[in-house]
């Protein structure tokens, strides 16, 4: 091999007094990495508000029995440290043969808000935001046109010319919301209902974007519950403290309804306007419900088709 | 004394190539005093983003203005302008390489820097976006869980990364043979550039089916959106293109530019024009048709039930864009005195096309929300610092890549392709 000094074309030209200029910009360079560092240093703070282990935790889906009975571990402990609350996180698995559906008597619901409150304290949401995840919408009668609604009523309810309209997740078999997340951090269970891993959303809100019923709330900040008000019977896909900046939703109380219970909003409701239950029971009320009334679901057109439905009398 | 750095032939890639990377940034950040002022401003500004930014991290996004009713705001819709700046760069490329201009071929390369920092400023605003950052590994392939190809943000993730390195790799290969001062290639990047026409108007098109796959968003939900948005950035593109090599010329001398500020004043002129006749048919649509599908375009122009925060952002979108269509449309543009109507014109062709894609098309898309409540948004000034810290951090990409090239524009003829 020979090299061959050419005599080429010009590249680019070194400048004058190379070893000054290098001092200078080698202390601008380490002044700007400095101020750097100093702007970002509000990360330490969050950095120390999540563990090694959290970081490195897998999906759902991929959690052997042991990692999960760990996860559970850490995140009971993270409440007792974070909420000074004893809590129980169960990893409740749906009930073979069971498709939870979900119907709501619109003769019947007077709007008093009950399902509301009810679900405000059983998800253990926020308590600065008085976050839910059920809107009842006041409706003038003779319309189905939801804008010319109002979910901000107040006075004394039921009024005479209106009706009114609780709408939450509808637990659709074609929730559009699953399609759209980028990470599959959310998906729907063999019973129906569809849930968010809070460990692995990054919170980019594209199925709150997606979803046509406004079903899906954003923890905009770190939830804030007083130690007593905490509800201590928790499951991992439903009701424990959610972190911050990630997204949640009503989950039909897996953590009660896959134990045999009824939701939180149903036993609240105090005109029996709500009505749950497994629609592969033959027997079982809401399917005598779907089989006999005047039974409707919400924008049908966009196809979501889901499972939760409306009636009257 | 003046020292010339002459790499042997025979020198292997992998020594030279840090070397050139080393040169290029060590001769970017050479320059007077005026451009000292520029970069030291751009990082001044660059910090207050970053440090707002790691204060919405430790704070959460409460911080910023958006609700559960508006829960995309000034971050997503930045990024949807961005995604568009950076595929108007291809308008560089397609008369220098579809229509072999000669002129377009010596510069295109502006083209492509823009896209690599609109690109890098996209990622940037993703992630300024997102309630967890820390658990951004989730979005990558194989390590993390990927929804492809059912999400369509795992096609953006796809498409604007492969962009990024496209573009990475032509102005890379570029730039490298002449540090070597050898001709290139062609075959080691005109297969590339190709690809990048396409590949540009595929970012925009995934982009646009981002909104319009939303069967629960009806102003959204349009098939007119992924053509609406390729004109606008088609537009938006060339403006600032123009405007950029109007200060090169001004201030580092280099030639040959008038003639390729011409070619892309021709392709605004049509541009603009289709942009504006596809916002009259959308706007035909809903006004003339009615119905509940009308509420959003409503707020957005007139208000809905007494809120009225956008009102004043569309009407100016509309000013700025008819009056820089009507520029454009002016002959006389072109001539040299009038250099200043047509920075003025490319400003508010800019500006017009950000409020349109941006406040204009993002935000209303969420008000009134699905059940139908007027929830309203305006930015707070955490987000706006997020933003302004974001746009300087691409400036100073911008910045840094032109002036590596600037070279290579001063000497054109010396690598004439």
């Amino acid at each position: 091999m020979t090299t061959t000094e050419t005599p080429q074309k010009p590249s680019l030209p070194i400048v004058e007094n190379f070893t000054r200029r290098a001092a200078v910009k080698g202390a601008f360079a380490t002044l700007g990495a400095g101020a750097f560092v100093a702007a970002i240093s509000p990360l330490r703070q969050a950095a120390r508000n999540s563990s090694a282990a959290e970081f490195m935790q897998t999906h759902y889906s991929e959690l052997s029995p042991e990692q999960k009975a760990d996860v559970i571990a850490r995140l009971e402990a993270e409440a007792k440290e974070k909420y000074d609350a004893d809590v129980t996180i169960a990893d409740d698995r749906p009930i073979p043969g069971t498709k939870f559906v979900y119907a709501i008597n619109l003769s019947v619901c007077n709007g008093n808000g009950k399902c509301v409150e009810a679900c405000h304290k059983e998800n253990n949401h926020d308590r600065d935001t008085n976050q839910s995840y059920i809107r009842v919408i006041e409706m003038p009668k003779g319309t189905m046109d939801m804008e010319k609604g109002s979910t901000t009523y107040t006075g004394a309810v039921p009024k005479d010319d209106k009706f009114y309209l609780p709408v939450q997740c509808q637990q659709c078999d074609e929730p559009p919301c699953v399609d759209v997340c980028p990470v599959k951090a959310t998906w729907k269970e063999e019973d129906g209902i569809v849930v968010v891993d809070y460990n692995w959303c990054i919170g980019c809100r594209y199925c709150e974007a997606a979803c046509p019923y406004h079903a899906r709330r954003f923890n905009w900040k770190k939830p804030e519950v007083p130690a007593k008000e905490v509800n201590p019977d928790q499951s991992y896909l439903s009701n424990r403290i959610r972190p911050v900046g990630v997204v949640e939703k009503c989950t039909y109380c897996l953590h009660r309804t896959r134990r045999g219970k009824l939701p939180a909003c149903l036993e609240a409701c105090p005109t029996g306007a709500r009505v749950f239950g497994n629609i592969l029971d033959p027997k079982s009320n809401i399917r005598w419900i779907l089989e006999n009334k005047r039974v409707y679901i919400l924008k049908e057109e966009l196809g979501t088709k889901p499972a939760f439905f409306y009636y009257f009398d | 004394m003046s020292s010339i750095i002459t790499p042997s032939e025979s020198e292997s890639h992998v020594t030279s190539y840090p070397k050139f990377i080393g040169r290029s940034l060590w001769l970017a950040t050479e320059g007077s005093f005026a451009f000292y002022a520029w970069m030291t401003m751009l990082t001044a500004l660059f910090l207050v983003g970053a440090n707002a930014w790691a204060n919405q991290v430790a704070g959460g996004m409460i911080g910023t203005n958006m609700t559960d009713q508006v829960s995309w705001g000034l971050y997503i819709a930045n990024f949807t302008f961005m995604v568009g700046l950076a595929a108007g760069g291809v308008m560089m490329v397609i008369p220098a390489y579809l229509y072999h201009d000669r002129k377009m071929h010596d510069v295109v390369i502006i083209g492509e820097l823009l896209a690599i920092a609109a690109i890098v400023m996209c990622l940037l605003f993703v992630v300024a976006d997102l309630g967890r950052p820390d658990r951004f590994w989730h979005m990558l392939p194989i390590i993390g869980k990927f929804n492809w190809p059912i999400s369509m943000l795992t096609w953006d993730v796809i498409v604007l990364n492969g962009y990024l390195l496209l573009n990475l790799h032509i102005c890379g290969y570029l730039l490298y043979m002449r540090f070597l001062g050898r001709k290139p290639n062609p075959t080691w990047y005109i297969p590339f550039v190709m690809l990048s026409i396409v590949w540009a108007i595929s970012i925009h098109t995934v982009t646009a089916f981002l909104y319009c796959g939303l069967g629960g968003r009806p102003f959204w939900n349009t098939a007119l959106l992924a053509p609406r948005f390729l004109a606008s950035a088609f537009v938006s593109g060339p403006a600032f293109i123009i405007v950029s090599m109007v200060l090169i010329k001004r201030l580092t001398g280099v030639g040959g530019l008038d003639q390729p500020i011409a070619t892309l004043t021709k392709i605004i002129r049509v541009t603009i024009l289709v942009n504006l006749l596809m916002v009259a048919s959308e706007l035909f649509t809903e006004f003339y048709t009615g119905g509940s599908h009308v509420s959003a375009a409503k707020y957005l122009f007139f208000g809905l039930h007494g809120k009225t925060a956008l009102v004043p952002w569309t009407w100016t979108a509309i000013g700025l864009n008819v009056t820089a269509a009507l520029l454009f449309l002016w002959p006389g543009l072109l001539r040299f005195r009038w250099r200043p109507l047509l920075v003025t014109a490319c400003v508010m062709a800019f500006v017009g096309a950000w409020i349109e894609k941006g406040m204009g098309l993002i935000i209303p898309g969420f008000v009134p929300s699905t059940l139908h409540e007027i929830v309203e948004y305006v930015p707070s000034q955490l987000e706006w610092k997020v933003t302004v810290g974001i746009w300087a951090f691409g400036l100073m990409v911008f910045t840094i890549a032109i002036k590596t090239a600037l070279p290579t524009l001063k000497h054109p003829a010396e690598h004439s392709r």
